[in-house]
């Protein structure tokens, strides 16, 4: 009786089963002699639709298909994009794009002024729920039209006609031809937005302004781009297809740029980095990015709160250079300051132990912790957390030992899966110190210092500065750019005075690039646009 | 048998009623929101995100929403793939797990037979000795020390075959996820098939159809076959299901666009809407397949109906 039953179940998956194997899948149509570009994503897009997407990635893939009124070049520079120039008003409030008129969207419409003042109002509308909504917070009006307090029409964006695009904005704002470059100020085709609503973002829907249009995204595998004729520079845009792999897993990408399958790689992994770079020295392309790797303390509860000594004996206490060498190991920095190195106008203060030697810092953390009230007797217990990864734990396992050795502190580590760190550095009740890493959105240094000011959403250690905030409140003022660097600058030199986080280390980009590959260069914002490359036809 | 289908199809609700429920509530207790980054977000935006999503209702409300549009077939939208909807995904990933699963156990359930029948006529000779040996190790190493290797082997150093799913457009992306997914349950079942053919060659009635003088291959295939594939085909049953839910470490190596990597990235962003969606359509998936066979059952035996 249990046989047959069980027979049956299987005949059944099996017949219902072949019906599907049937008329499943098949192959896709191979791109004939046309170039074609694999590249990888390391993590999918959440969404193409360029006022939705929020993570690095989607970003990558966004740059592709669309194009802001400014963008970088294959170096890292700002050039003209979608406008040819523009001109800023004395007092740094008022700036006016003049549109190239050469632009068009994939369907051959122009693009127009008036799609990047709908594309903006879209990014700030609530309805949306754009990640990205506070990007225009400098622009008149945007916060209380994200509060809901206002209709997206009176957002400071404005086109006077087809070909000339006003921003008007509360304080000067230096960075914003970068943030003008981010995808989720992208311009969006009112009538293909009107058609589709919000399915316009997808594949056979989204009409692009950039060098390639969306052809397929068939999610946890791969985003296919075919080349947009309409695009303005598409005479200078040499691959005609694009195909971004999603390989979230490191060895495989290895293993799948060995078998030629792929042209550039997202990262190298780590364990067999000195084999990596013996045998692909020349394909091996190592750059300093805007990303720095930090310990942050709970500033909240004791025994961090009000404590700066103790703070600054466990800062001290960590060799960021065994770290680097020794655990990380894929050519990253050891930081001393908050910023990285490298920043547009900016030359970041150091730790005011920078030019000691370890022994030197560890003698001199050793009598801070003894200030501070520790000692053998006496050790420091706390709770060293972060997310459950490898290179965590290790990198978590070095400087537990570095603060018992040095200072006979007892840090006990915990790791918790990621989603669950979030929130606890959120709440503030569990966390004592905990790991995290902050993410340059453009190429100036407030987008790393901004995340102190006491008000903000992203500072984790609850850091609070009142002289912090004059300082970053006059610098927003400032219209010099000079003086403006000058107050920054002092304001990182408070953050790091108070010790309030411990930076280890700044990442670098890691990639792979075929020696097909013809046009990449590295830059520090790890921006690779598609069409500033080209394959070598003698491959 | 109108009655009775009616009568099971109605037994099926709270099943999956209870499986919902459970669902939710687990995925709601998990610590950790749909929308949490390092990149912390301004109250209002939060809000608006919230908004959008219903997050900001109480959690009975959001189940009763959610109940409704799954009463409707509609899942909801994704929270990690804002541009498509959990229906979607599931449609467009299923077939391509179903495929793979389907070839991986047509090839481990052909093999492993053939291999077994072999390693049990030639019982303790060094032939048996290697086979089993070979489904030994199979059995022990894991499929993601076995994938890479494949990976390495084939498509790294011999380039015969794509190292991924998007590394070919042809079927040829189909082997190495296929052998490596049906590598363990090869050696499974040639282990099964071995013991139990062994238990039944020795059994009275084959002895019997020796001394009548049939030759080993009619035995085989005519008596001892049928009686052997009982274990076999129990293991079999279950292991159907685990390799079309299990391939989620095949579906990362080769970037397969399966469910089972839709399940881990929705568990892992906590998006809640993917991995209830996952989770009742193999609930249903299991439940549709039991109603079938009941329903074969009883056309084929009557009594059943009758009761």
């Amino acid at each position: 009786m249990k046989l047959t039953r069980l027979l049956l179940v299987i005949v059944v998956s099996l017949a219902a089963i072949s019906l599907l194997v049937v008329f499943c899948g098949g192959p896709q149509q191979p791109s004939d002699g046309r170039s074609v570009l694999n590249r990888a994503l390391s993590t999918e897009p959440e969404s193409l639709d360029p006022q939705k997407g929020r993570s690095v990635q989607a970003a990558d893939v966004l740059r592709d298909i669309g194009e802001g009124l400014v963008a970088y070049s294959a170096s890292g520079e700002l050039i003209a994009a979608a406008a040819a120039s523009w001109d800023i008003s004395t007092d740094g409030l008022l700036y006016t794009f003049h549109m190239r008129p050469e632009a068009h969207w994939s369907n051959g419409d122009p693009v127009t002024a008036q799609d990047f003042v709908f594309g903006m109002q879209r990014l700030v509308d609530p309805a949306t729920a754009a990640f990205y909504a506070a990007e225009l917070g400098n622009v008149v009006n945007a916060t209380a039209i994200v509060a809901g307090d206002m209709p997206t029409t009176e957002l400071g964006v404005e086109a006077v006609d087809d070909r000339t695009l006003l921003v008007s904005l509360l304080r000067p704002t230096p960075y914003l031809l970068s943030l003008l470059t981010h995808p989720s100020t992208f311009p969006v085709h009112r009538g293909s937005f009107e058609q589709h609503g919000d399915a316009f973002a997808r594949a056979g829907n989204l009409l692009s302004n950039g060098a390639y249009v969306l052809v397929e995204w068939s999610p946890g595998s791969i985003i296919e781009l075919d080349r947009n004729p309409h695009y303005w520079n598409n005479q200078n845009t040499s691959i005609h297809v694009v195909r971004h792999h999603v390989v979230t897993q490191e060895m495989a990408e290895l293993n799948r740029y060995r078998a030629g399958e792929l042209h550039t790689t997202s990262t190298v992994p780590p364990d067999n980095f000195a084999q990596i770079k013996a045998e692909y020295a020349d394909q091996l392309h190592i750059a300093p990015t805007l990303g720095v790797y930090y310990y942050g303390f709970n500033l909240t509860r004791p025994p961090f709160k009000d404590n700066p000594v103790l703070r600054q004996a466990l800062s001290m206490a960590i060799d960021r250079e065994v770290l680097v060498e020794k655990i990380t190991g894929r050519g990253e920095e050891a930081a001393y300051s908050w910023v990285p190195p490298g920043i547009n106008n900016y030359e970041p203060p150091q730790l005011s132990y920078a030019d000691l030697s370890q022994d030197e810092r560890n003698a001199l953390a050793q009598s801070l912790y003894k200030e501070a009230g520790y000692g053998e007797d006496k050790p420091l217990q706390f709770e060293l957390r972060y997310n459950t990864s490898d290179t965590q734990r290790r990198i978590a396992l070095a400087v537990q030992s570095m603060w018992r050795e040095v200072l006979g502190a007892e840090a006990k580590l915990v790791n918790v899966e990621f989603q669950v760190l979030l929130d606890q550095m959120r709440e503030r009740e569990a966390t004592e110190v905990f790991r995290s890493s902050w993410f340059g959105d453009y190429n100036d240094a407030n987008t790393f210092l901004a995340i102190m000011q006491s008000d903000s959403a992203a500072n984790m250690p609850a850091y609070a500065n009142d002289n912090y905030d004059t300082l970053m409140a006059s610098a927003s003022e400032q219209l010099d750019l000079d003086r403006r660097r000058l107050y920054l600058e002092e304001a990182e030199r408070d953050l790091l005075a108070d010790h309030a986080v411990i930076p280890l280390y700044f990442y670098v980009s890691k990639h792979l690039v075929s020696p097909e590959v013809r046009g990449w260069e590295d830059n520090i914002l790890n921006y690779h646009y598609s069409q500033y490359l080209s394959l070598d036809a003698t491959e | 048998m109108l009655r009775y289908t009616l009568r099971r199809l109605l037994g099926a609700v709270p099943t999956l009623l209870l499986v919902i429920v459970l669902a939710f509530l687990l995925v709601h207790a998990a610590p950790g929101g749909p929308f949490d980054d390092q990149r912390v977000l301004p109250a209002e935006i939060e809000a608006n995100i919230a908004a959008a999503y219903h997050l900001d209702e109480p959690l009975y409300q959001q189940f009763l929403r959610y109940l409704g549009g799954v009463v409707r077939g509609d899942f909801g939208p994704s929270y990690s793939y804002r541009d498509h909807t959990v229906s979607e995904l599931i449609g467009r990933s299923f077939p391509v797990s179903l495929r793979l699963g389907v070839l991986a156990m047509l090839l481990a359930s052909t093999i492993g037979i053939l291999a077994g029948i072999v390693a049990a006529l030639r019982q303790n000779s060094p032939l048996d000795k290697v086979v089993m040996g070979l489904a030994m190790t199979g059995i022990s190493i894991p499929v993601f020390v076995i994938a890479p290797v494949l990976v390495l082997f084939f498509a790294v150093k011999l380039q015969w075959l794509p190292a991924s799913w998007t590394g070919s457009q042809g079927s040829s992306r189909l082997l190495l996820p296929v052998v490596s997914l049906a590598l363990p349950q090869i050696a499974y079942v040639a282990r099964l098939t071995r013991a139990s053919l062994i238990d039944v060659l020795s059994s009275d009635f084959i002895r019997t159809a020796r001394a009548q003088g049939l030759g080993t291959a009619a035995i085989i295939r005519y008596h001892a076959l049928k009686p052997a594939m009982l274990p076999v085909l129990s293991y079999m049953g279950p292991a159907v299901a685990a390799i079309l839910t299990g391939s989620v470490v095949v579906e990362q190596i080769f970037g397969i666009p399966g469910v089972g990597q839709l399940f881990v990235r929705g568990s892992l962003n906590r998006d809640y809407t993917l991995v209830l969606g996952v989770v009742i359509f193999y609930a249903s998936l299991i439940v549709a397949l039991n109603l079938i066979v009941d329903l074969l059952y009883g056309a084929i035996d009557p009594r059943i109906r009758r009761r």
